[in-house]
């Protein structure tokens, strides 16, 4: 991780660590805030506390999202404190829907100029953000709203397993991995288990990143947490509950940062600083799928 | 038996899906009303939320609606992009729920900021999808706290649009929605009027006078001759919040 970082993360860039909810790459942001990297832009359709603490640290000048909450919690403080205050420096937004930020990153994945979509009529949204425009069919005059390609200089996508090679398999909610993964320049691949490319060959329709556009491939396990990886370990909510109260108060998120993230040195310690009673307390139970035959054709 | 303000607002909720198909979740107390409607007047029900999940069945109460539990068990997973296109925007949800800090008369909804845009006294969390659900749901009910705050004669942002105040624009639109058509409170439920698009008292919960729907709205409240009571929750629309869907009463006490 600290590698793919130190090489692929450069100051100034616009990043998308994505995952709706569901495999979100807490170690890559903390890996990030480690680095101490400057002036990001950060995407992400619900910044959600991996936004919060980036922010927080400092790492962001920018942010470009659909839905600014802690998930069923409430508010993101640090990100409040910024936009409301200043405090302790401004921070830039440009604010869509979550259909515009989905559209987005579909128009950067496929190489067109913006995509339309039937939202914003009547909604201020289009005066807070001038890039989202009102425009005519060609065909009948009627109109749609056009949103413009969203392009990340680097994604980073999670995945329960993934080859050497960088294809990745994922199953659960997508998110916008996908899209956000063919838009981006540069893409690091984050996985659960290292799996051999048989695997892979063997459930084809499992696979939602292709090698062909990753850049590097990152195992860390638990990578997630507090977000979670599906069949792996759950979402941990009483952590999200515990971070509204953490960031509430300043010098109590910097101390965070301090004991959860510089103070460690990689994700590794800081699975092993949680201990195993918690990482138990996460375990699913088990729901395995059906299994498909896709047939010998030789 | 004696219920809280919450438990009314989600049996009165769940009472208003009777004999929809498709239901688009958000989470909190629509989420536990859906859930409610699906095991009383809507056993058919499909739930769909914005996380990507078709035919959810969720084993437990999801704090998020990025759930772990949505996903087990469900009848698709679909990327956001399928969930937003071909679902919502093509037509195929019948009901949306939305929440608002504040809404006027005419159904329109923030969720965006408090104060100026530019320098929010307070910052919301903005659209996620609500703007899109306003807009392409069939059907749009709005469940939140009644107050005076909430409750406003004008708004601060328009986040999602409701109804314009004049019927005949609102036809001309074109969308597959056409601003909420119910909205529960902790106080009563509301309709809009046909002929003027404006928020009108249906039904005032057992117990709720009519002065503090007054004392709570920030504009003077269509009240029709005749207001009704909303039917006290059954002995079994209690049991099943308490038992199944919100034993800890996270979101019901």
């Amino acid at each position: 991780m600290r590698d793919a970082v130190a090489e692929l993360v450069r100051d100034g860039d616009s990043v998308a660590i994505e995952g709706f909810t569901h495999l979100i790459c807490f170690a890559a942001g903390h890996e990030i805030i480690r680095q101490t990297k400057r002036n990001l832009t950060l995407c992400r359709l619900t910044p959600d506390v991996i936004y919060d603490q980036m922010v927080a640290a400092g790492v962001a000048t920018k942010l470009v999202f659909s839905w600014l909450g802690n998930p069923g919690v409430g508010s993101l403080h640090a990100i409040r404190r910024r936009i409301e205050h200043d405090d302790p420096a401004p921070l830039e937004i440009e604010e869509y829907s979550h259909f515009g930020m989905v559209s987005r990153y579909m128009a950067g994945a496929s190489n067109l100029p913006f995509m339309p979509i039937r939202s914003y009529y009547e909604s201020d949204l289009p005066k807070a953000n001038p890039r989202i425009v009102p425009i005519e069919s060609p065909y009948d005059g009627e109109t749609v709203y056009a949103v413009p390609p969203l392009n990340p200089d680097v994604a980073i996508i999670h995945a329960q397993r993934a080859n050497e090679g960088g294809d990745a398999q994922i199953w659960g909610l997508l998110g916008c991995q996908k899209e956000a993964a063919f838009a981006a320049d540069r893409v690091i691949v984050v996985c659960e288990e290292l799996v051999g490319e048989s695997v892979i060959r063997a459930d084809p329709k499992r696979t939602v990143i292709p090698g062909l556009i990753v850049n590097a491939v990152v195992v860390e396990p638990k990578g997630c947490h507090p977000s979670y990886a599906q069949g792996y370990y759950d979402r941990d909510n009483r952590f999200y509950l515990d971070w509204d109260e953490i960031a509430r108060d300043p010098d109590r998120l910097s101390q965070w940062l301090k004991e959860w993230v510089f103070d460690l040195s990689g994700h590794a310690d800081y699975v092993q600083k949680m201990g195993g009673a918690a990482w138990d307390r996460l375990l699913p139970g088990d729901a395995p799928s059906g299994e498909v035959n896709y047939g010998e054709y030789s | 038996m004696s219920w809280s303000a919450n438990e009314m607002m989600i049996v009165a909720s769940a009472r208003w899906l009777e004999g929809e198909r498709v239901c688009f979740v958000g989470v909190g107390l629509p989420n536990i009303a859906v859930n409610l409607a699906k095991r009383t007047v809507s056993p058919a029900m499909e739930l769909v939320y914005e996380s990507g999940v078709f035919g959810a069945e969720p084993a437990r109460l999801p704090l998020s609606i990025g759930d772990p539990t949505l996903v087990t068990r469900s009848t698709a997973v679909t990327s956001m992009y399928d969930l937003f296109a071909f679902y919502l925007q093509a037509g195929l949800i019948d009901v949306g729920f939305l929440q608002g800090a504040q809404i006027d008369k005419f159904g329109n909804l923030n969720t965006t900021v408090i104060g100026d845009y530019e320098k929010p006294k307070v910052r919301l969390p903005g659209s996620g999808g609500a703007v899109e659900i306003a807009i392409n749901a069939r059907k749009v009910f709005v469940i939140m706290p009644q107050r005076s705050r909430s409750f406003v004669e004008t708004i601060d942002f328009r986040t999602s649009p409701g109804h314009s105040g004049d019927p005949e624009h609102d036809a001309a639109r074109g969308w597959l929605g056409n601003g909420p058509s119910a909205v529960v409170t902790d106080l009563g439920e509301y309709r809009f009027d046909d002929a003027t698009g404006e928020m009108t008292l249906v039904n005032l919960h057992p117990g709720v006078t009519l002065d503090q729907v007054n004392e709570n709205t920030g504009w003077e409240m269509r009240v029709p001759a005749d207001v009704g009571e909303t039917p006290p929750p059954t002995d079994e629309e209690l049991r099943l919040i308490r038992e199944e869907l919100d034993p800890d009463g996270v979101y019901s006490k």
